[in-house]
């Protein structure tokens, strides 16, 4: 059990206003490798953290231009070389009659894309996590917040970042083990 | 006047009832993790009465088929058709509130949002169940899709009803999808909440291990921002395309360019009038006055006032043009509508759709819980008299030797009671068993939630000067 490594280490703040400042001020002092943790979104916390935008965008793009040439290319191709057969004197292929079924499959995979990249990008599913054994960490999706930095931070050392959290108003600082 | 200048100012406050985060968690939680009450259960099992005569309507129709219908010759489409435009003209609401009314920033959806996507989707299943069955060769269904098969056969791009089958199919999916995400967080909270094995488990799984991490809370947001971008245009097109499967017909009283808009207006009517119906008994029950309150109920009613008055004015147009177009036969099939054999199903048309919704005029009946609820239920009949009424344009076509009258016989009343059946068996399971309130959106729209509401630097500029 000796060689079980840190995590990192993990404070509760009393509200978004107090989570906030200590996210803006942990990365001021050039942490990283750091998160907060709340029960909702909290309005300013992407400036805060230094996050960059959202990826997701891009992913809903490919899927919906996926979704078009699929819709475009199944009923041309269907309706002209695979099953040739005129139907009340209309065309075997014309883009007019082609527009609802392109527009809702390009919807269709532009929410595939949507969904699935953005659990991707999150890294989800992920069943387990090392703050699970942290036993007030369960509020985190009821009514409180956290703020995590990781040991593999090139920051991170146990006593400096202990008092920095304490020093942030952070409350219950706990070494986390991985 | 100054009181109601106020109230425009100063709008009444989302959340009623002076809730904190932890309240709101457990007042939504509560209803999951209590023991079903003897309402519920009395409920559940008239609903599982209905679900099942729902299943013996479909296994006798696929044993003998569609002549245990009341169909005849002129009217091929009867009920089947009428109640699939029921169901999915009933889901639209869920999607209006969920996408349209998230991209017009209205915080006030974040109440019913849940509820009425529960809804959208419930009702979808009803709806995809009357298309599914009613193509008579049951075992041939999967011809709707198109699947590479042995007989070298594609479907018919062609035609409205297989643009149909993409529109409602993309529909349900995107519903789903949409509906889920909004759920993961809140089914973190209740796996974080369990007290026991099976809970945890359950609730864990779905909820995929979400722990509410700024970096997820940051690409979630965003895939919720765009889901709800997809969705505005997909619920507009899905009515607008179930309208085709009429448009593009050469039916007198369907081969009309008004029926894509006039569709969507009467869906959202029919939709938010559910979603009333539905909404009015359930805070009641579960106590979720505080969430789902009196201005909620206004604004919905609002929204019923505008969309019944659009459709009002369909009503109107569509007369007009018939007499305008100077057709003989779109001339006729409208006087044979308003005092023809069906004279009676359009007059209850009119009344409830046209007549209801203008009580909402007046404040007082649009604030009035009760008033609210019967009113809703006239907006549903109305709404399903309309697709009643437009189907019969069939029962006299160009030939009158083929006029004939349609009446339902008793499998099509079991399978439309039987669908409500199904419904309510679906939300019943859902209230039991998913918070029916988005938890972290409601807390998000709480004004503690903003890191600048003034009660934080009160609060600091006091320990500043203590310290």
């Amino acid at each position: 059990m000796a060689d079980r490594k840190n995590w990192g280490m993990v404070a509760e703040f009393d509200n978004p206003a107090r989570l906030l400042e200590a996210a803006q001020k942990v990365r001021e002092a050039g942490y990283q490798k750091f998160e907060v943790w709340s029960p909702f979104p909290i309005h300013g916390m992407d400036d805060a953290m230094g996050l960059g935008g959202s990826k997701v965008p891009w992913i809903t793009l490919l899927g919906g231009l996926t979704g078009l040439t699929i819709g475009f290319t199944l009923q041309w191709w269907s309706g002209s070389i695979a099953y040739p057969i005129v139907i009340g004197g209309k065309p075997l292929f014309a883009w007019q009659f082609g527009l609802p079924v392109m527009f809702e499959l390009t919807i269709l995979l532009s929410a595939f894309g949507t969904v699935f990249g953005m659990f991707g990008l999150n890294k989800l599913p992920r069943p387990y996590h090392p703050l699970d054994k942290i036993k007030r960490f369960k509020k985190a999706t009821d009514d409180a917040f956290f703020l995590s930095i990781e040991a593999a931070d090139a920051k991170f050392d146990l006593g400096g970042s202990k008092a920095l959290l304490e020093k942030l108003g952070g409350k219950h600082v706990t070494l986390v083990e991985e | 006047m100054a009181q109601s200048m106020n109230d425009t100012i100063f709008p009444p406050p989302l959340v009623e009832g002076g809730h904190s985060f932890g309240s709101i968690t457990d007042a939504v939680c509560r209803i999951v993790e209590e023991k079903p009450t003897v309402g519920w259960l009395a409920a559940f099992g008239v609903a599982n009465i209905g679900a099942l005569m729902l299943l013996v309507s479909i296994a006798w129709l696929i044993w003998e088929g569609t002549g245990i219908w009341g169909l005849n010759n002129p009217v091929g489409w009867g009920w089947a058709i009428v109640n699939f435009v029921f169901w999915v003209g009933i889901g639209h609401a869920g999607t209006l509130i969920s996408a349209i009314l998230f991209l017009f920033r209205q915080k006030w959806r974040t109440a019913i949002n849940r509820f009425a996507e529960a809804m959208t989707i419930f009702a979808v299943i009803c709806a995809l169940v009357f298309p599914g069955i009613h193509v008579g060769r049951i075992w041939a269904a999967y011809w709707m899709l198109p699947l590479p098969n042995q007989m070298g056969m594609w479907p018919n791009f062609r035609s409205p009803l297989l643009w149909d089958v993409f529109a409602v199919s993309t529909y349900f999916t995107v519903s789903l999808l949409f509906w889920y995400v909004g759920l993961v967080p809140d089914m973190a909270t209740l796996r974080d909440r369990a007290k026991n094995k099976i809970a945890f488990w359950a609730y864990g799984m779905l909820s995929l291990g979400w722990r509410g991490a700024n970096r997820h809370w940051s690409n979630y947001e965003r895939a919720y921002l765009l889901l709800a971008a997809l969705a505005t245009p997909l619920v507009l097109s899905v009515h607008t395309i179930v309208s085709f499967d009429f448009a593009v017909s050469i039916i007198p009283g369907w081969h009309t360019t008004i029926f894509p808009p006039y569709f969507v207006a009467g869906a959202i009517f029919s939709g938010f009038a559910m979603v009333l119906t539905l909404a009015v008994p359930s805070r009641k029950i579960f106590g979720l006055e505080d969430f789902i309150t009196v201005r909620h109920i206004e604004n919905m009613n609002k929204i019923i006032l505008v969309t019944g008055t659009m459709v009002g004015y369909a009503y109107a147009m569509e007369f007009f043009i018939a007499w305008y177009s100077a057709s003989p036969y779109e001339g006729f099939a409208f006087v044979n509508r308003a005092f023809g054999p069906y004279s009676w199903a359009y007059w209850i048309m009119v009344s409830c759709n046209v007549i209801t919704p203008q009580f909402f005029w007046f404040k007082k009946i649009r604030t009035n819980v009760t008033m609210t609820f019967i009113l809703s239920i006239f907006v549903n009949i109305g709404m399903w008299f309309e697709r009643f009424v437009i189907t019969m344009s069939l029962h006299r076509d160009y030939l009158p030797s083929s006029w004939d009258y349609y009446a339902p016989t008793i499998w099509d009343m079991t399978t439309f009671i039987g669908s409500f059946g199904l419904f309510f068996t679906l939300f019943l399971l859902f209230l039991k068993f998913l918070p029916a309130v988005a938890i972290a959106e409601v807390k998000g729209v709480l004004p503690q939630a903003d890191p600048h509401w003034e009660g934080y630097h009160a609060h600091h500029a006091e320990e500043a000067s203590h310290g």
